[in-house]
């Protein structure tokens, strides 16, 4: 069975490598990329019509609005999915558990070290929010900072400790409200007369005017998609470190 | 930009995944799929996809090597095949 794998293995390897040589060179200015009128507008109109200097964030948030705005969706049902999986009920529950097993967590340094860090780390995931249309970054990699760090504090300090400030009723709520945030600034366009996630009909609500209400309405979107982020990526740790016991982490 | 640092990036992240897949470790197979993450990120901010990298470094190098060693934890750590 082993050999037809590797035969199988070798031949597709063999047609995709052949394939490679019918790729546009890299920076091919001539490449079917390069040459679209779609590549072309977004270069030299994404500035002037977003004020967003940061092409990636105004094509993520704005032009493609509806693909971000499903992806979170999918991360959302991805956590739903991993709660539905896994998520153990019965048995001890940990509101019942009393706060015997100290033992988990890090040792001393760890708790010292992370103590220290944890700050710097969340602050930075909130700048690579808030600032994800003018640099690198965005609500997705913020917000999975930000998870990460609670994921930090429960290696550090116990999964108890951190569920005390991130429970899992607050982390399925945060991860509502994320989706609530992007789907509801959406019809909000549509209640002010413009097309669905046509962020150009807020400029009346918004400081500004309509060029720069799009530009503020990625940084809401992008808020938005951090939310849902932050909470999923904890409730998607806390319960494959715990088989969805959600009592003792590692 | 220079095409003898992405050679040896390449040449290294070949490695890290035929390792992370040969390893009957999975703890040490999840690591070096890690170590296998931070090398596409480099080849990612080399070729100016800088947000990519950022994701990669975040997602792909940082919360999933860690889901994956938590998942490594609660299943058996010696993989059979």
């Amino acid at each position: 069975m082993k050999i037809f794998g590797l035969i199988a293995v070798l031949v597709v390897g063999a047609l995709l490598l052949s394939a490679t040589s019918d790729f546009p060179d890299w920076r091919d200015k001539d490449s079917p990329a390069n040459k679209s009128p779609v590549s072309s507008f977004y270069i030299e109109k994404t500035e002037k019509l977003t004020k967003v200097p940061n092409m990636v964030t105004a094509v993520l948030a704005d032009y493609r609005g509806y693909d971000t705005m499903f992806e979170t969706v999918v991360i959302f049902i991805a956590g739903i999915g991993i709660i539905a999986v896994l998520r153990n009920f019965d048995g001890p529950n940990s509101s019942s558990i009393k706060r015997e097993n100290n033992d988990e967590g890090g040792g001393l340094l760890a708790r010292f070290t992370c103590s220290l860090i944890l700050p710097f780390i969340q602050i930075f995931a909130l700048y690579v929010v808030a600032h994800g249309h003018h640099s690198p970054g965005g609500g997705f990699q913020g917000g999975v900072m930000l998870g990460a760090s609670y994921i930090l504090a429960a290696l550090a300090f116990g999964l108890s400790k951190a569920k005390d400030i991130f429970s899992e009723r607050r982390t399925m709520i945060f991860a509502a409200v994320g989706i609530f945030i992007y789907v509801g600034w959406g019809v909000l366009c549509l209640l002010f007369g413009k097309e669905f996630l046509n962020y150009e009909a807020l400029d009346s609500i918004l400081p500004g005017d309509a060029k720069m209400a799009r530009s503020h309405s990625m940084l809401i979107v992008e808020i938005g998609v951090a939310f849902t982020v932050t909470a999923i990526m904890f409730s998607m740790y806390s319960n494959l470190s715990t088989r969805g016991r959600l009592s003792k982490g590692l | 930009m220079i095409w003898q640092f992405d050679i040896i990036i390449l040449i290294f992240l070949v490695i890290a995944a035929i390792i992370s897949l040969r390893l009957k470790d999975l703890l040490g197979a999840s690591m070096v799929f890690g170590i296998y993450s931070f090398l596409i990120c480099l080849l990612w901010a080399e070729m100016g996809a800088v947000d990519v990298a950022f994701t990669e470094a975040a997602v792909g190098a940082g919360v999933s090597t860690v889901i994956m060693i938590a998942t490594v934890f609660s299943t058996k750590r010696r993989s059979k095949d």
